[in-house]
């Protein structure tokens, strides 16, 4: 998938990724994709509800190992 | 979107992990852009001194407050297994290793994020803490300032 930034939030702990993703998020346009990477295991939870709350769609997310990739599609 | 939320958080208590949680609570709200107040009350203020000595006129029992109580949010004590301050100690190697954020950088952090950082005067005079004593960029009130951010909150904890 064709993300329009990607945010490395590797080996960052809570509440980290969460506060990188928004500032990161917060430099995109609506409809645009933020691709997330991160070590945090409680990421998944973290970002998918974020992403709820706030009105974006997590478009896919993919385990490898040790690392968990997020796409974020910013909303309206 | 529509209105902000808001989220309020009493910090009540001087321990360093509890602090942590308050801020690490705060934070995570500010990124779900919650608007955040933090009120900091009686042992919670000890967060926000400065970690220098400020030279600022006070009474005897004042100054004897001022030199127990620890200064600054770096210098605080565990709520569990202090051990005289080695506790603090482990605990701060253990979250380096882990690359968790220190109490004075989610500070630092939570000011940045615009979290609304409250100062609780009449507990300031009891402690005998100055304005001069704590960080910059705070805003100084009491219960009714409070109760004016928690009354249409979404989350509110006293920690």
């Amino acid at each position: 998938m064709e993300a329009t930034k990607v945010l490395d939030a590797k080996g960052l702990a809570c509440p980290m990724p969460i506060v990188k993703t928004k500032k990161a998020m917060a430099e995109l346009n609506a409809g645009e994709v933020l691709e997330v990477h991160a070590t945090d295991q409680g990421a998944k939870s973290d970002l998918t509800a974020w992403a709820k709350a706030g009105g974006h769609e997590l478009v896919k997310d993919t385990d490898e190992g040790d690392v968990l990739k997020f796409w974020l599609k910013k909303g309206e | 979107m529509t209105e902000k939320k808001k989220t309020t958080i009493v910090l009540f208590s001087g321990d360093y992990d509890k602090a942590m949680a308050a801020y690490i609570i705060a934070n995570g709200a500010a990124a779900y852009d919650h608007e955040v107040t933090i009120f900091h009350t009686f042992w919670g203020l000890n967060a926000l001194r400065k970690d220098n000595q400020v030279a600022v006129k006070k009474g005897f029992l004042e100054k004897m407050f001022g030199k127990m109580m620890p200064r600054g949010a770096d210098k605080m004590g565990l709520s569990k297994m202090n051990y005289m301050g080695m506790g603090p100690k482990m605990i701060k190697s253990v979250m380096k290793k882990h690359n968790a954020m220190p109490l004075p950088q989610l500070v630092e952090m939570a000011q940045e994020q615009d979290v609304k950082l409250i100062a609780c005067t009449m507990t300031m005079d009891l402690l005998g803490l100055q304005k001069e004593e704590l960080l910059d960029d705070l805003e100084y009130g009491g219960v009714a300032a409070y109760i004016g951010d928690a009354q249409d909150g979404n989350v509110n904890l006293f920690i």
